[in-house]
């Protein structure tokens, strides 16, 4: 038994040109419209079954120069994730001296990623 | 008052200011000042926490204070004096420089040459006009992102973003992701004002609505914002009443266009250019007073850091060059370069004769074009450059490089761009 066909809409930011594509999913294949490049179907690809993002954001910091320690993903991590991501980091606080780099939690939230510090914050 | 005698001084510490710095000092001035107002080195790169720096410098993909962090590093293994909490108010056309220093009061610097690197400043509220009263609750995407980045402090809860600027967006994702509920992102103009990469992984990444070709028409609230009208325009591009609606809300963040930060180069009497706001350079970046220098946004807003960097270094290159002698003045071999048709601006706006092989232009198309043909024609019309692009579009800046040696001395040139209108 076949799924419902699903439609996509999305525009591509591999290149300049900014295609906007209008893709259909259909029994786990995805039937493009002319004219879309390998890049483009390899960008539409991951957007559809796997979208992955860096997050960066923000902890705040005990003992340190200033209040804020800008963090992020070491690497991407899964678009739907991000929210439950952002309330693990809620819990951390971190505690200078800080370098840049620095990982302030392992595997966040069971996604593998580690967050890293992203930039100096010396102790007071 | 303390005086302080030095090669070259760099006015602000961001992107072009770091890259001055240190490229004059390689280039060999020995002792270059590099001046900040804030209590550390990077300027607006801290507060700007999203990845996408360094793509084309680094093939990396940084967040502001990591790029940043990058050149830091650079400054720091090399005997530059870094002045920081220090306020630059006057600056003369024999570029003596007034400074206020947290730690050491009034000085009177006196540089052998100047790069200016003040970067640019947001628009405000009073630029576009906006109506309605003014409560607590309104301020500039960039002023909302150094609260909630550098400060800590979230600074509404159901937010409103006029102008769909690189920030704005990018601040419409990060209020979201910090439990903020942006309720509508509104751009005045029929397409987004930033890249369309913020649009994607800022916007619909979240289901932020985007009313494009609307505008905030009043703004409701006497101690707090309370809510926005908005109007969509008409085809004469004035607000239509009858079609508006209410968006509750407690806080307006305005992303509407950034202008370079040109304090100081008014009070020094540089040329300025009246279409990008910045002063007029040529390609070692000096403006029409000998031995001051301008570099980054302060000359015009650029799109990616990248290119801000790389003029920082052209910019305390040639910095470096003037302070012991090895470059002159402009003289009247000079040519212009001037924005023709489908060019919003072009920079460098000056040849020197005596530059290096290749010269770098960057500029900016007027509308979306598509099949666009880019010509450097000199005033019979023949063309000396060309290039072909299958979209240009004018939050995206066009960067070319051609060799110096086509030029003739006092020529005036112009940079066309033609093509397929949308």
């Amino acid at each position: 038994m076949s799924d419902e066909p699903r439609e996509h809409h999305l525009l591509c930011i591999v290149c300049p040109e900014g295609c906007e594509m209008d893709i259909v999913e259909r029994d786990g294949d995805l039937v493009f419209p002319k004219g879309i490049c390998r890049r483009g179907r390899e960008y539409a690809r991951r957007e559809i079954y796997n979208p992955c993002r860096v997050l960066t954001t923000t902890v705040p910091v005990e003992g340190g120069e200033i209040a804020m320690l800008p963090v992020r993903t070491d690497k991407p991590v899964p678009k739907p994730k991000l929210i439950a991501v952002m309330r693990e980091i809620a819990t951390i606080v971190a505690t200078a001296p800080i370098a840049v780099g620095d990982v302030i939690r392992e595997n966040v939230m069971g996604t593998g990623a580690a967050l890293i510090a992203c930039r100096d914050i010396a102790a007071t | 008052m303390k005086r302080i005698a030095c090669d070259v001084a760099v006015i602000g510490s961001g992107p072009a200011g770091l890259a001055a710095a240190v490229a004059a000092h390689d280039q060999g001035a020995e002792d270059v000042l590099l001046i900040e107002r804030d209590v550390c080195l990077g300027g607006i790169l801290q507060q700007c926490i999203h990845n996408g720096f360094g793509l084309h410098l680094f093939d990396e993909d940084l967040t502001g204070p990591e790029y940043a962090a990058r050149f830091i590093a650079e400054v720091g293994k090399r005997p530059i004096r870094q002045m920081l909490r220090t306020m630059v108010v006057e600056l003369k056309a024999n570029r003596e420089i007034l400074a206020v220093s947290r730690d050491e009061g009034l000085l009177k610097i006196s540089p052998k040459a100047v790069v200016l690197a003040m970067g640019c400043r947001e628009r405000p509220r009073g630029a576009i006009a906006l109506p309605g009263f003014r409560p607590a609750g309104i301020l500039t995407a960039g002023t909302a992102q150094r609260f909630i980045n550098i400060e800590g402090f979230l600074p509404g809860k159901e937010i409103v973003i006029l102008g769909s600027g690189d920030i704005g967006m990018i601040m419409a994702r990060r209020l979201h992701l910090e439990g903020a509920q942006v309720k509508a992102v509104i751009e005045i103009q029929n397409c987004i004002g930033g890249l369309s990469r913020n649009l994607v992984q800022c916007l619909n990444d979240f289901d932020i609505p985007l009313y494009l070709s609307h505008t905030v028409t009043d703004i409701r609230g006497t101690h707090r914002v309370e809510g926005v009208e908005v109007a969509p325009l008409d085809r004469q591009g004035t607000p239509d009443a009858s079609k508006s609606f209410s968006i509750p809300c407690d806080t307006l963040l305005l992303s509407v266009g950034l202008i370079p930060e040109n304090e100081l180069s008014r009070q020094a009497d540089l040329e300025l250019d009246p279409v990008t706001q910045g002063p007029v350079v040529d390609q070692h970046y000096q403006t029409s007073v000998a031995g001051v220098f301008a570099a980054g946004n302060v000359v015009q807003v650029f799109d990616l850091v990248d290119h801000v960097s790389i003029c920082g270094t052209a910019a305390g290159k040639a910095a470096a060059r003037f302070a012991s002698g090895d470059l002159g003045a402009w003289d009247a071999q000079m040519c212009c370069i001037e924005a023709g048709e489908g060019v919003r601006a072009v920079v460098p706006q000056r040849l020197s004769a005596h530059g290096e092989a290749e010269v770098h232009f960057y500029l900016r198309s007027q509308s979306v074009m598509r099949k666009a043909t880019l010509r450097l024609s000199n005033r019979e019309g023949e063309s000396l450059f060309e290039k072909r692009f299958r979209i240009v579009r004018p939050p995206e800046m066009i960067h070319i490089a051609v060799e110096n040696g086509d030029f003739a001395p006092s020529g005036t040139y112009a940079v066309n761009l033609t093509g397929e209108t949308e």
